[in-house]
């Protein structure tokens, strides 16, 4: 093996550490070190890529906004987030002095954990996990669902309306937005017949074609809920700045707010990552373009996603907490059903016919698209949002 | 089965993103929806109108700059014609046109300043706000360019204006004219016909016509309303019966209409102001005025139509240099006396919304 495949594959690293760690060590302690060099691993992808999201946004924001963007501290403004991390560290955290002391000293880090717990069933590329659970999207699911607890801590905790109110909402919009996004998945998990995070990458790969082809409809409820568990703009009812201050995090300053701001960077890049992995066939690419390593393919597509999040936190206001409610239990759960029954059906016709005979495909995601158009239409005007509550 | 439950009451202000100042808005909570709104006022008061009784009618002109500190053109003129009216003071054509060209150029400034301001506290992350700013910048260039100022001008004077506008103002203003119509299609299709912004407004804090004429307010939230009352109109000073402008209405008295009549005014400005710059005459922009300036005894109101509603001064002479009674009819102080009509029983993110859409200026409502 020369070091191209070593850089092709980053899971050929660890095989050869596994290797080299078995001459020397009883099993449980190659274990531990493995676990360790598959932690170290994800640090070192995520840490940049955090700061890297929080330099994009605020020059993307800068330029959509007809002004520069931060461009002092290094080239092109580069080390902005270096700047930005040290002012943080010095900051005093302060603590109010009605709050619930250990709730307060919690909540930061119970929000931070489950979003790094994400990052264990990513699959960066074939063999790239550093977990390739058999119930993987399973495990993100409910590992994501914790934040609503965190959120919640943080604002009961802080003793203070505004964060009350916002970690109300929050609650409210994380449990309802949990639902279509779940069975938006479920029409994925469906067509792969697995919920292992690599089985669904490979089998897109193995039929050659993106699940978004055949799942145009999933994708949209998907994006738009787990936009909506971001608490990025048009969502953000839980920290409405012009509404509610700050939200849950009112109270909070220095590390323990940044902890909160990074989850939320944690999260928006995980959520990039899962769209990818779903929907976008994960590490996979072009035949002609293969050349370049897997894993590159996944974070290139990951950082399209982020820009994406970052377009839509540009452009739109933010809805009202009755309407963000009302389009996720009449738009979104509708839909997300509708398209559930369409994917069983297909997967019937999938298994029934040899997938060999070129028509089926192509087939699918000419009916699946028509579908997705007009019933995202039709719903729309059933369902207008203004007409939600008048 | 019920819970007992509390009202939630919490402080809006006076520290807070989206009260535009320092005005406190003491809200009382069900849940979401609002019960109640007691209004507190007076964090930005500096006693103006006492301060003025002590100074004389030239010194008392910067003082104006400081009310609505966003429109110190329009106030400016709103003073310097009560006091052309207590002391019966000629002013010069062209100074008259000028005067047009200046108040109705601050008109397009505050208006961009209030829409952007609006949409921002629609939640929309600072972008429009950003776009209103750049086209306002470009008034801001022009006034710089007039007397120096980019904030509080103190330009208008007794008796005509500081001094003339410069040669290379007309230009500038040209080209800004042209771009305008432009720039207000561009904001107009970006966020006008967004379903979230729609659904945002319409139907948010509704002012019926006759509960916004009984209260007295004026300007674009009476005229969301569904009034068509313009001072430029109904009572015209200066030259503006002189031209051909609509009064745009809106027809359900949501924040929607208020946003809309907004950026309609900014078109019909622009209109005024074409007009404005093709008949403006030749002549001096000051008349001959004393310098300590004795007006005789009597009283004199004096309103104009300012970006914000009716601006008036009252003031009563007894024939020293300084005002004996200095009023002001501040547009935003009484533009906020139906504020509990318009909130109760709309949630707290549409509080944030009506509050936007009345576009008040906290230096005019406490003075």
């Amino acid at each position: 093996m020369n070091l191209w495949d070593y850089i092709y594959n980053l899971a050929n690293i660890r095989d050869r550490i596994t290797d080299w760690a078995n001459g020397l060590f009883v099993g449980w302690v190659v274990y531990l070190l493995i676990a360790l060099v598959g932690i170290v691993a994800i640090l070192i992808f995520l840490v940049p890529s955090l700061m890297a999201f929080i330099w994009i946004e605020r020059r993307l924001v800068g330029r959509f906004q007809v002004r520069y963007g931060p461009n002092r501290v290094g080239p092109f403004g580069i080390l902005q987030p270096v700047a930005d991390a040290l002012k943080v560290l010095a900051k005093e955290a302060l603590t109010p002095a009605d709050a619930d002391k250990w709730v307060f000293w919690l909540a930061p880090v119970a929000i931070f954990v489950p979003a790094l717990l994400v990052y264990a069933v990513l699959p960066f590329g074939p063999r790239m996990s550093f977990a390739d659970l058999n119930i993987g999207i399973l495990y993100v699911v409910a590992i994501s669902s914790l934040s609503a607890i965190s959120v919640f801590m943080a604002g009961w905790s802080s003793n203070n309306k505004f964060s009350l109110l916002g970690a109300m909402r929050a609650v409210a919009q994380m449990v309802s937005y949990e639902v279509p996004m779940v069975l938006s998945i479920l029409g994925v998990i469906m067509l792969a017949g697995s919920l292992q995070m690599s089985h669904i990458v490979q089998e897109q790969l193995d039929r050659n074609v993106w699940f978004i082809l055949i799942q145009p409809l999933g994708f949209m409820v998907y994006f738009i809920s787990a936009v909506a568990e971001l608490n990025r703009t048009p969502t953000d009812i839980m920290e409405a700045e012009s509404e509610i201050v700050a939200g849950y995090h009112t109270e909070y300053s220095g590390m323990k707010f940044s902890l909160f701001y990074l989850a939320e960077y944690t999260n928006a890049l995980a959520v990039s990552a899962i769209i990818s992995t779903l929907f976008f066939g994960g590490w996979g690419t072009a035949p002609i373009l293969d050349k370049l390593p897997p894993w590159l393919w996944f974070i290139a597509k990951i950082y399209f996603f982020f820009a994406i999040l970052v377009w839509m936190r540009g452009t739109l206001p933010r809805l009202r907490i009755d309407q963000l409610m009302g389009f996720a239990w009449k738009f979104l759960l509708p839909l997300a059903l509708i398209n559930l029954f369409v994917t069983g059906a297909e997967v019937l016709v999938w298994e029934e016919y040899d997938l060999a005979a070129g028509w089926i495909i192509p087939s699918m995601v000419i009916i699946n698209f028509a579908l997705a158009g007009i019933l995202i239409v039709a719903w729309t005007k059933l369902f207008q949002l203004r007409r939600a509550w008048a | 089965m019920s819970f007992k439950t509390e009202p939630l009451v919490v402080n809006f202000g006076p520290q807070h993103p989206s009260t535009h100042g320092v005005f406190r808005m003491i809200v009382s909570l069900d849940g979401e929806v609002i019960t109640d709104v007691e209004p507190v006022m007076g964090y930005l008061h500096r006693g103006v109108e006492k301060l003025a009784e002590e100074r004389t009618y030239l010194q008392n002109i910067p003082f104006t700059d400081r009310l609505d500190y966003l429109a110190s053109m329009s106030n400016n003129l709103a003073y310097v014609l009560a006091v052309e009216k207590l002391a019966n003071i000629p002013v010069s054509p062209r100074a008259q046109y000028l005067r047009v060209i200046m108040a109705e150029l601050q008109r397009i400034a505050s208006h961009a300043m209030a829409v952007g301001s609006f949409l921002n506290d629609a939640g929309a992350f600072f972008t429009p706000l950003m776009y209103m700013f750049r086209e306002r910048e470009k008034v801001l260039d022009l006034f710089e360019m007039t007397c120096g100022q980019r904030l509080t001008y103190n330009y208008m004077r007794v008796g005509g204006l500081s001094h003339d506008i410069p040669p290379e103002f007309l230009p500038a203003l040209g080209k800004f004219l042209d771009d305008m119509p432009g720039f207000i299609d561009e904001y107009e299709q970006l966020l006008s016909e967004n379903e979230i912004l729609l659904a945002r407004t319409k139907g948010v804090g509704i002012l019926p016509p006759q509960l916004a004429i009984n209260a007295s307010v004026s300007g674009p939230i009476l005229r969301g309303s569904g009034v068509k009352w313009d001072l430029r109109k109904a009572d015209p000073y200066c030259v503006y019966d002189r031209f051909d402008f609509d009064i745009p209405v809106g027809k359900a008295g949501d924040s929607y209409d208020r946003f809309w009549v907004r950026l309609q005014e900014m078109r019909q400005s622009v209109r005024i102001i074409q007009q404005a710059v093709a008949q403006l005459p030749q002549g001096e922009v000051r008349s001959q005025v004393p310098a300590t300036l004795r007006p005789q005894a009597g009283e004199a109101y004096a309103h104009i139509e300012a970006p914000k509603g009716e601006l008036g001064f009252y003031l009563v002479s007894d024939g020293s240099v300084a005002p004996y009674r200095f009023k002001i009819r501040s547009p935003s102080f009484i533009n906020l006396t139906p504020l509990r009509e318009m909130m109760v029983g709309y949630k707290v993110a549409d509080a944030v919304i009506i509050l936007g859409s009345l576009d008040i200026v906290l230096g005019e409502v406490d003075r």
